[in-house]
């Protein structure tokens, strides 16, 4: 939005049928209470009317090919067998389509949606797709309901849509792809996945949606019974040696959210297992006292298992809480409550180190998206023209995610504006005269910044894309590369006033 | 020479985390054994094995090689082409007859000051240990005459 406000051409490639994200399947927003859609949907909707703004959806990256300023991107947009240009978003072909399956992407297996379907009411754009694993037409060669029913004129579905693969030409590139919720499953002790009434944090997010499965009623999994006690377990995947170290950063308040919400629509009461309470940043703590002062109970201590076998009286039909309660002298607790909610971790995506080879750039050993400086440039990264934005470089909250963008977005925006691109000095070239052309060089590069002349048999270095590592110059055994202030003649002469003895 | 051998290691460091690892020990008041003689690079990729054997060469009797922890590199992989180089090296250290300990690889991120100062005074005491090396000496080095000095460049 920012870089198309100020004029220049954007290409808005999203996976998924929507865009939106992870923030369009909340319900409110920490911590002032913000209703998701609200906020969000009309932005959504500006994104999408935007003049300079192509959107592309269903689609993905394929290959990505150039450097900073002659990127050639090519994209592959999955066939949606709706035609975009035709179709009208009215959503009769929704309503008539006779198959429903359970949505485990928007509704995270909670709630159903069609054969041909949109991922929420305020989808933008707002074409259906059709799920080509679960139509009738695709399985068994009849049904069309959808293109008999479709009232446009020409018909808007289109059974014989292909992928498309074509090229583009951007000058920046921003990595915004988000991350994946860490999966409950792997923490058996916490049962989820064979426990019923054990949500994560995505689930309840859904739950207590008003434009959700339940319409915002927060239930058991039977869909009926309103919970009278709730546990929320805090740090699920995160801080914990055996999954991810780091922390997941806005667990702690979105479990405050939960607490709060809770409290607010079915009195039920709440119960909080902590390690730390983390509410920096803006009025952030501000929503911790208040929601102390509700009368949510917080535990410190690790939860050590989530069990349904009674063991005491009252226990019965419930699930029992095992925690250490690190501030009652580390007494061991069994809390009985209705409901947990698991207030699970945020991961990388799953093919975050494809996308970031992909991308020529380098992600940590987590798998997030690294920066040039951690400090001083979180947006940029080692590669000239590409920069990152929001949970792909490491997990935040929604405030941090649009700074990031925002921040992202200035970067390119000054970048087109300068014409003119400075790079570091250190950069490595190549001897023509010395160059064998034995190609041993060729292969070093993680930047794609080497390139063989097959009618000269030598090679040349792209400097707009050399990031002056020098391990070519350390590879070429004919000495023909050499590096701007770290060649061969400066290290050694380096080398020989250190071995002075003094 | 009454006191015990001091040993010269040179150390090359990555400029992105180790020396800068190097460069927080420092900040942050760690000691290290100044036997140690850092020198940087942009990236431990850009290590040639020649510069090694001149270090050797000229008088060192270690060398330290530091770079990111894999999958941390700055430069996306170029430490684990130095690990290609450093296995290499080592079995050709064994041929010419020196050590292998003596030349050590260790991964330090910007952060381990601590670890990279434990680290050097691990290496130093480890190539204490060994003596000194004396190989190969060229005569402008002023090692020669200190090595004559205290009779040990004869035995080497």
């Amino acid at each position: 939005m920012e870089i198309a406000n100020s004029g220049f051409p954007v290409y808005l490639v999203e996976r998924e049928p929507s865009i939106g994200g992870h923030m369009a399947k909340f319900d409110k927003t920490f911590p002032t209470l913000d209703c998701a859609a609200c906020i969000l949907t009309p932005k959504m909707v500006s994104v999408g009317i935007h003049p300079k703004i192509t959107m592309l959806t269903c689609s993905e990256v394929e290959q990505v090919e150039g450097y900073v300023g002659n990127f050639t991107v090519t994209i592959r947009k999955k066939a949606r067998y709706v035609k975009e240009d035709v179709c009208t978003g009215c959503g009769i072909c929704e309503e008539k389509c006779p198959i429903s399956v359970v949505d485990d992407v928007f509704d995270v297996g909670l709630g159903y949606r069609k054969a041909i379907y949109r991922p929420f009411a305020q989808a933008v754009p707002k074409y259906p797709v059709l799920d080509k694993e679960n139509c009738t037409y695709f399985k068994q060669g009849k049904c069309k309901a959808c293109q008999i029913f479709c009232p446009t004129s020409p018909n808007a579905i289109d059974f014989e849509q292909q992928d498309e693969i074509f090229q583009i030409e951007v000058g920046n590139i921003i990595l915004a792809t988000g991350y994946d919720l860490f999966d409950a499953r792997r923490i058996s002790q916490y049962g989820y996945g064979r426990l019923a009434n054990v949500f994560t944090s995505l689930e309840f997010e859904r739950l207590c949606n008003a434009s959700g499965p339940t319409d915002g009623e927060i239930v058991l999994r039977d869909g009926v019974t309103e919970p009278k006690s709730v546990g929320i377990i805090h740090c699920v995947g995160s801080r914990d040696r055996h999954y991810n170290n780091y922390c997941s950063v806005i667990c702690c308040m979105q479990s405050l959210k939960f607490a709060h919400l809770v409290k607010e629509r079915i009195g039920a009461e709440v119960y909080n297992f902590y390690i730390d309470m983390r509410t920096a940043f803006k009025e952030y703590d501000e929503f911790y006292q208040r929601v102390l002062e509700e009368g949510v109970h917080f535990v410190r201590g690790r939860v050590a298992e989530v069990t349904d076998a009674a063991q005491q009286v009252g226990e019965e039909d419930k699930l029992i809480i095992q925690v250490e309660d690190t501030l009652m002298g580390g007494k061991q607790r069994r809390i009985p409550v209705d409901m947990v909610i698991l207030a699970t971790g945020l991961e990388p995506r799953h093919d975050s180190k494809e996308v970031a080879n992909k991308f020529g750039i380098s992600c940590s050993f987590n798998g997030w998206l690294t920066e040039k400086h951690p400090k001083l440039d979180p947006v940029a990264t080692m590669t000239e023209g590409i920069f990152i934005a929001g949970c792909a470089q490491g997990p935040k909250d929604i405030p941090s995610s649009v700074s990031q963008g925002a921040a992202a977005a200035a970067r390119v925006i000054g970048r087109i504006y300068q014409k003119e691109l400075a790079l570091e000095p250190i950069r490595a070239h190549v001897i023509e005269e010395r160059c064998s052309g034995c190609r041993i060089c060729n292969n070093v590069c993680p930047f794609n910044a080497i390139i063989f002349h097959e009618n000269r048999l030598v090679t040349e270095i792209n400097p707009a894309l050399c990031q002056g590592c020098g391990t070519c110059v350390a590879t070429c055994p004919s000495e023909a590369i050499t590096g701007t202030q770290f060649n061969n003649q400066q290290v050694l002469a380096q080398l020989e006033g250190l071995l002075i003895v003094v | 020479m009454t006191d015990k051998f001091e040993p010269l290691i040179i150390g090359f460091t990555c400029n992105w985390c180790s020396y800068r690892a190097a460069d927080l020990a420092g900040t942050s008041r760690v000691k290290y054994p100044p036997n140690v003689r850092l020198m940087r690079l942009m990236c431990s990729g850009r290590m040639d094995p020649t510069f090694v054997l001149k270090a050797l060469g000229g008088g060192a009797d270690g060398v330290l090689i530091t770079g990111c922890h894999p999958g941390e590199c700055h430069y996306l992989e170029q430490n684990i082409k130095l690990l290609r180089r450093y296995k290499l090296l080592q079995r050709m250290l064994i041929q010419f007859g020196i050590e292998p300990q003596r030349v050590k690889l260790v991964w330090a991120s910007a952060a381990e000051g601590v670890h990279l100062a434990r680290e050097f005074t691990k290496m130093v005491e480890e190539v204490r240990a060994l003596g000194p090396l004396n190989w190969n000496v060229p005569p402008e080095s002023g090692r020669i005459e200190e090595g004559i000095k205290e009779g040990t460049y004869e035995q080497s």
